[in-house]
C-alpha cells in the first residue's frame, strides 16, 4: 500500500484555534480540551497543534522539529544542518509514553541561526533560506522530515486521536498565546507522522478541514516558485500558497484571502467601490491559478495573529466566538464551549470571508 | 478510361418511389452530379463527380436519397489499401502533388477518447451548476512575475494586455479567401454574441468586420496579406503564425480563382493572382528573429495587444515553446497535427506533425519544470471536437482550445475534404456568389452561438460534478485525468496516471 | 398581423418553397403521395435569374385590389387576410390581370388559389417558411407602409 506522498488521501476534518488579542498566554490543554467533543469528526489516523509564543527563550531563533526514521539519517542530518546553521540546541520533544500512540519516530528539534556567509552565498534572504533548506530536507534526505521550522512557534503532530497527541507531547506544559488544533479523518492508509496537521513552513501553519478540487491545479502553479508538495495534502499546498502570496508576493491576509477564495465575478461585478472592484478584478486575474475550490475551512496561523476562512461556498462548517480578549474558532459551536463556556457573539463567517484576528501591536 | 479510369468513390442512390423530380439535387449541386432527363421524367447522376457532401441529400423534400461508399473495390490487401491504390494510379494519371482538405482522417490514436474524467464522491461534494454560480471565464495573457504597490502602498491593479473570454474557446483561424465572407460574418458575430474571439487567418480583415474588432484575433503570416496599421490595431489581440497542424513545414497557396473582388482588396493583392504564403517567415530565421516581430508588432500596436505565436505540434514542441515563452509572445497556441485546412499536400497532412494531447502536456510540463508558464498562456487546437475534448485540455494545462472544424461543421460543412476545389456546396470554402450565399449569418452565427452554449452547459455540469466551480482551478489538475489503454510512456508524457491507480 | 416577407439576398432558388407550399395545401399527409407524377400547382413562385431570385406570394395588401376586382365576389379580406372562396369564384382571371404582385394563379381545375398563410391547412403556419433552408422567407410582424 502507497505512504502518504506517494499517493493523494482525501479525509475530512476538525479544527480548532483560541488567541488572545493581548498576548496573554494560555496553557496548549485549552485547544488539546476542544478537540474532545469533536472526537467523531477524526478517526484516529492522525491529529495536532500549533502554538505561537511557546519558545520565548528562544525567540530569536528558528525552532526545526524534525521526524527522523532512525538514528544515522538523524546524525546525517544534523550534519547538513550544520553546513548551514548555528545550533544553538539540540534534544529530544519531551512526549509521554501513552498506550493510545505508537510507532513515534525519533522527535527532534533543533533551535538554529542560518549562517549569514552562506545565506550570503545563495543570494536570498533568511526566511527564503530556511525555507529551501526545509524543502531540501523534505525532498532528499529519506527519512527525515522538517515538520516546522518558525520562530517562537512549534507545530505538534502524530498519528492518533489529537485528545491523545496533546497527552503525549505535553502540551499543557506549554503555554502560547495562541493555538490551532486539528483532528484528521483521512479514508484510507493508516497515515503517517509527517502527514497529520497542522502542515507549517516558516511561521504559518495551515489547520485545514476539508478536500479540495483544485489540488493538482494549485500544486503544478505553486511548484514552479521551489516548493515541493512531497504530502499530497491539501494543507500542505495551501500553506505554500499562503507562504507565496504573503511572504513572496507581499500581499495582505485579506488580499491572499482574496485570491485563494476570490469572490465569483458577479460578485465581483456588483461591488460598488471601484478601488475595491479594481483590485478584485486584478488579483483574480494575477493569480487564477491559486483559486481554491472545493471545500475547506482553515485557520492559518503566523506570528501575532490568525486568519480563519472558508471556501467561497462554505461547503465546510466553521464558527467563530469571542470572550474578553480572546478568540475562538473551531468546526463546531461545542468546541468553542468546551474552551469559554461563555463565549459571546458566536458566528458562521460567510464563504470567501476572512475572520483576521491579530495580537494587540506591542503585546508580545 | 482505360488504365486511367478510377471507379467514382460514391454511389447516389436515388429511390425512384420516393423522388418527385423536384430537382432541388440539381439545383443544390455544384458539382453537377444530379441532372433531369425530360425523356425519361427521372433524375439522373454523374457519380464521378460526387465529393460527398450530402447538399442533396439534407435538401430533398422527400428523402429519397443518399450517398453510400462504392463497394466496387480492389481485391482486398492490408499493405495496399484501395485509398493507396487509387492515389498511386492519381498521381501516375497527374504527375502531381496529391491535394486533400480539413484534417489527418487515418487512424491514428486520439488520446482524448483514451483520457478519463473524474468526478467527486462522499469526500467532497460535486456542485450543481444549476443552484451555484459556475464560472467560465478565461484571461489570456501574460502575468508578471511580482505584484507592485505605489508609494502609498497599494496595489498597482495594471496586467499586460489579456484577452478575456468568456469560456475557454475560440474560434481558430481560417482566412477571408479560403472560407467565405458569410462565414466570416457568422464567425465574428457569434464571438461577439458569445464573449470570445475569432481569429482573421492570414487573409485580412474585411472592411465591414472591424467592428467585431474587439471579439477578433488578427492574423499576421508569412505572406502578410492585408496587413497594415488599422489591422493590427483593430483587433483585440495579433497572431504571428508560425505553422499549422495540418501542414506543418509549407506555406498556403490559394489559388487565383479565388483572389476576385473583395478578397483581393482585403488582401491587398491583384484579383487573380495566387496568394502564396512562404513557408517560413522570410524575416524569421530563428528564435531571435521571432523576438523581434513579437516586439515590432508591439511598438506598432503601442502595447496594447497580446502577441500571440502560433506553431505546429511538431517533434521538439516542448522547447520550441520554451524559445517563444521567453521571446516576449504573450500567447502560445498550438495546432496538433489533426486540425483542418483549407488545402494541404495529403502526404504532408497524414504524415507530419504530432497529437495536440501529447504537444499540449509537453509543452505544459516543460514551461512549468522551467518556472515560466506564468509568462504566457496556451491555447490547444487541433481536432477539439467537444466540451469533454475542452475539459480535458484545460486540465491538461492548456487555458483555452481553439476549434475551427467543430464551427465549421455547425455552419453546415459536412466534411467532404474538398475544400480545395473551390465548390463548397455549403457555402463555406467558396467564393462563388450563388454558393456563398447558401451561408446566410442569421443562421450560422445563431448555429455557433448554440454550439457554443451547449459546450459551455456540458463543461459546467462536468466541472461541478468535479467539485470544481471555476475553471481556472481545472486548469492543469491533471488528478482529474486517468488514461484507459496507454503505455506507461504515453502515461508519463501526459503526466496523468492509470485509470484504477 | 405576420406577414410572409421574402428576404432575395438569401435566396437559393431552390424552388423547395413551392413544392412545400403545393404539399401543404395538397390535403396529403405524405409529399410523394401528395406530388409525385402531378403537375405542380403552387401558391408561391420563385421568380429570378441565376443572379438574383425571390420567391413571391400574396403579400395581403392592406387595400387590396383583386377583392375590389373580383366579379363574382369571391375574394374577401378577413382579419387581414386575403381568402378566396372558391365555390364563387368563376374563374375569369380578373384577379390575376390586376395583382401587381402576380400572386394569385388558377389550380388544375381552373379555380383560382391563393396564398392563404396557410392557417387553414394541415401545416397551420406558412409552410414555404419552415422549410426554407436558409431562411430566404420569414413569417413575421413588420410595419406595413
Amino acid at each position: 500500500m502507497k505512504k502518504e506522498g506517494q499517493i493523494r488521501i482525501p479525509s475530512g476534518c476538525a479544527i480548532a484555534a483560541v488567541i488572545s488579542k493581548e498576548g496573554r498566554r494560555m496553557s496548549g490543554e485549552v485547544v488539546v480540551n476542544a478537540m474532545m467533543p469533536m472526537h467523531d469528526r477524526s478517526n484516529g489516523l492522525g491529529g495536532g497543534f500549533a502554538g505561537y509564543g511557546i519558545y520565548p527563550e528562544y525567540k530569536d531563533f528558528y525552532a526545526l522539529h524534525l521526524f527522523f526514521d532512525n538514528r544515522t539519517v538523524r546524525k546525517d542530518c544534523e550534519a547538513f544542518l550544520k553546513e548551514r546553521f548555528e545550533i544553538v540546541k539540540s534534544e529530544h520533544i519531551p512526549t509521554r509514553q501513552i498506550p493510545a500512540i505508537t510507532d513515534e519516530p525519533i522527535i527532534w528539534r533543533y533551535f538554529v541561526a542560518p549562517l549569514s556567509s552562506v545565506v550570503t552565498l545563495m543570494q536570498v534572504d533568511e526566511k527564503e533560506f530556511v525555507a529551501r533548506t526545509v524543502m531540501k530536507i523534505n525532498t532528499e534526505l529519506k527519512g527525515a522530515y522538517v515538520f516546522s521550522s518558525g520562530k517562537n512557534m512549534g507545530a505538534f503532530k502524530a498519528v492518533g486521536f489529537p485528545e491523545d497527541i496533546g497527552v503525549f507531547y505535553k502540551l499543557d506544559e506549554y503555554e502560547g498565546y495562541s493555538w490551532t488544533g486539528h483532528g484528521r479523518y483521512p479514508t484510507n492508509t493508516p497515515g503517517w507522522w509527517g502527514g497529520a496537521h497542522p502542515f507549517t513552513l516558516l511561521d504559518y501553519s495551515v489547520v485545514h478541514n476539508g478536500e479540495i478540487s483544485s489540488y493538482d491545479a494549485n500544486r503544478r502553479f505553486i511548484e514552479m516558485f521551489g516548493y515541493k508538495c512531497t504530502l499530497q495534502t491539501d494543507t500542505e499546498v495551501i500553506t505554500y500558497i499562503m507562504d507565496y502570496l504573503i511572504r513572496r508576493q507581499g500581499l495582505t491576509l485579506a488580499e491572499a484571502a482574496s485570491v485563494v477564495a476570490a469572490p465569483f465575478w458577479s460578485t465581483i461585478e456588483r461591488k460598488t467601490d471601484p478601488a475595491e472592484k479594481e483590485k478584485l478584478y486584478f488579483l483574480r486575474s494575477m493569480f487564477p491559478s491559486l483559486l481554491v475550490t472545493g471545500p475547506f475551512s482553515i485557520v492559518l496561523g503566523f506570528t501575532g495573529g490568525l486568519m480563519a476562512l472558508n471556501d467561497r461556498l462554505k461547503l465546510r462548517s466553521m464558527v467563530v466566538g469571542e470572550k474578553d480578549d480572546k478568540v475562538f474558532i473551531a468546526s463546531e459551536e461545542a468546541a468553542i464551549r468546551v474552551m469559554e463556556p461563555d463565549a459571546e457573539n458566536i458566528w458562521a463567517p460567510a464563504g470567501g470571508e476572512p475572520v483576521i484576528v491579530r495580537v494587540r501591536e506591542g503585546a508580545i | 478510361m482505360g488504365v486511367e479510369y478510377i471507379y467514382p468513390e460514391f454511389e447516389v442512390i436515388r429511390n425512384e418511389n420516393r423522388c418527385i423530380t423536384c430537382r432541388v439535387c440539381e439545383r443544390q449541386c455544384a458539382n453537377e452530379v444530379h441532372s433531369y432527363s425530360p425523356e425519361l421524367g427521372i433524375m439522373l447522376a454523374d457519380e464521378t463527380k460526387c465529393v460527398d457532401c450530402q447538399r442533396c441529400v439534407s435538401l430533398c423534400p422527400t428523402h429519397a436519397l443518399k450517398i453510400a461508399k462504392s463497394p466496387c473495390t480492389y481485391r482486398e490487401n492490408t499493405n495496399w489499401q484501395n485509398d493507396t491504390i487509387k492515389e498511386i494510379y492519381k498521381q501516375a494519371n497527374s504527375g502531381g502533388v496529391l491535394l486533400s482538405s480539413m484534417g489527418n482522417p487515418k487512424p491514428f490514436p486520439v488520446y482524448w477518447d483514451k483520457i478519463l474524467i473524474n468526478a467527486s464522491q462522499v469526500t467532497n461534494p460535486p456542485i450543481d451548476p444549476l443552484r451555484e454560480p459556475m464560472e467560465t471565464r478565461v484571461f489570456l495573457g501574460k502575468k508578471p512575475e511580482k505584484i507592485e504597490r505605489d508609494k502609498k502602498g497599494n496595489l498597482v491593479c495594471k496586467l499586460p494586455p489579456q484577452i478575456e473570454l468568456s469560456m475557454p474557446v475560440m474560434f481558430s483561424a481560417m482566412s477571408y479567401g479560403s472560407i467565405s465572407y458569410n462565414a466570416h460574418w457568422s464567425l465574428a458575430r457569434a464571438a461577439t454574441e458569445l464573449g470570445i474571439a475569432y481569429n482573421t487567418g492570414e487573409g485580412g480583415l474585411h472592411e465591414d468586420f472591424y467592428a467585431y474588432g474587439p471579439n477578433t484575433i488578427v492574423q499576421v503570416a508569412s505572406g502578410r496579406f492585408g496587413v497594415h496599421e488599422d489591422y493590427l490595431m483593430a483587433g483585440a489581440a495579433i497572431e504571428i503564425k508560425m505553422g499549422q497542424g495540418a501542414k506543418p513545414g509549407i506555406g498556403g497557396h490559394l489559388p487565383g480563382e479565388k483572389i476576385v473582388g473583395d478578397v483581393s482588396r482585403t488582401r491587398m493583392i491583384p484579383e487573380g493572382t495566387d496568394a502564396i504564403s512562404p513557408a517560413p517567415h522570410h524575416d524569421i530565421y530563428s528564435i531571435e528573429d521571432l523576438r523581434q516581430l513579437v516586439y515590432s508588432l508591439k511598438e506598432a500596436t503601442e502595447y496594447k495587444k497580446p502577441v500571440i505565436v502560433k506553431i505546429a505540434a511538431v517533434h521538439n514542441v516542448a522547447l520550441i515553446a520554451s524559445g517563444i515563452a521567453r521571446s516576449g509572445a504573450d500567447i502560445i497556441a498550438i495546432d496538433g497535427f489533426r486540425g483542418g485546412t483549407g488545402a494541404a499536400p495529403t502526404r504532408i497532412r497524414d504524415n507530419v506533425g504530432i497529437p495536440i494531447e501529447l504537444a499540449l502536456a509537453a509543452v505544459d510540463q516543460r514551461l512549468r519544470d522551467e518556472g515560466i508558464r506564468n509568462n504566457v498562456s496556451i491555447v490547444a487546437g487541433g481536432s477539439i471536437r467537444s466540451a469533454t475534448d475542452v475539459i480535458k485540455a484545460i486540465a491538461l494545462g492548456a487555458d483555452a482550445c481553439y476549434i475551427a472544424t467543430a464551427a465549421l461543421l455547425a455552419l453546415g460543412c459536412h466534411l467532404c475534404r474538398t475544400c480545395q476545389s473551390g465548390k463548397c456546396n455549403w457555402g463555406i470554402a467558396t467564393q462563388r456568389p450563388d454558393l456563398t450565399k447558401r451561408l446566410n449569418p442569421d443562421i450560422g452565427s445563431a448555429r455557433l452561438v448554440n454550439l457554443m452554449t451547449a459546450w459551455q452547459h456540458e463543461i459546467k455540469e462536468i466541472i461541478g460534478g468535479m467539485g470544481i466551480n471555476s475553471i481556472e482551478a481545472l486548469k492543469g489538475n491533471r488528478l482529474m485525468l486517468r488514461g484507459v489503454g496507454l503505455t506507461e510512456k504515453e502515461l508519463e508524457i501526459l503526466g496523468i496516471s492509470h485509470a484504477g491507480e | 398581423m405576420k406577414r410572409v416577407y421574402v428576404n432575395e439576398e438569401w435566396c437559393l432558388a431552390c424552388h423547395l418553397c413551392e413544392y412545400n407550399c403545393a404539399f401543404a395545401n395538397s390535403g396529403h399527409s405524405d409529399m410523394v403521395l401528395a406530388l409525385k407524377g402531378k403537375k405542380l400547382y403552387p401558391r408561391i413562385h420563385v421568380e429570378g435569374d441565376e443572379k438574383i431570385s425571390y420567391a413571391v406570394s400574396c403579400r395581403h395588401c392592406l387595400d387590396p385590389l383583386c377583392v375590389k376586382s373580383c366579379i363574382a365576389g369571391a375574394l374577401s379580406r378577413k382579419e387581414g387576410i386575403i381568402e378566396v372562396d372558391q365555390n364563387k369564384c368563376v374563374g375569369c382571371l380578373t384577379c390575376v390581370l390586376v395583382c401587381p404582385y402576380g400572386a394569385l394563379a388558377p389550380n388544375e381545375d381552373g379555380i383560382m388559389q391563393k396564398c392563404e398563410l396557410c392557417l387553414k391547412n394541415s401545416a397551420g403556419e406558412p409552410a414555404c417558411v419552415a422549410g426554407c433552408p436558409n431562411k430566404a422567407i420569414v413569417y413575421e410582424e413588420r410595419e406595413v407602409i
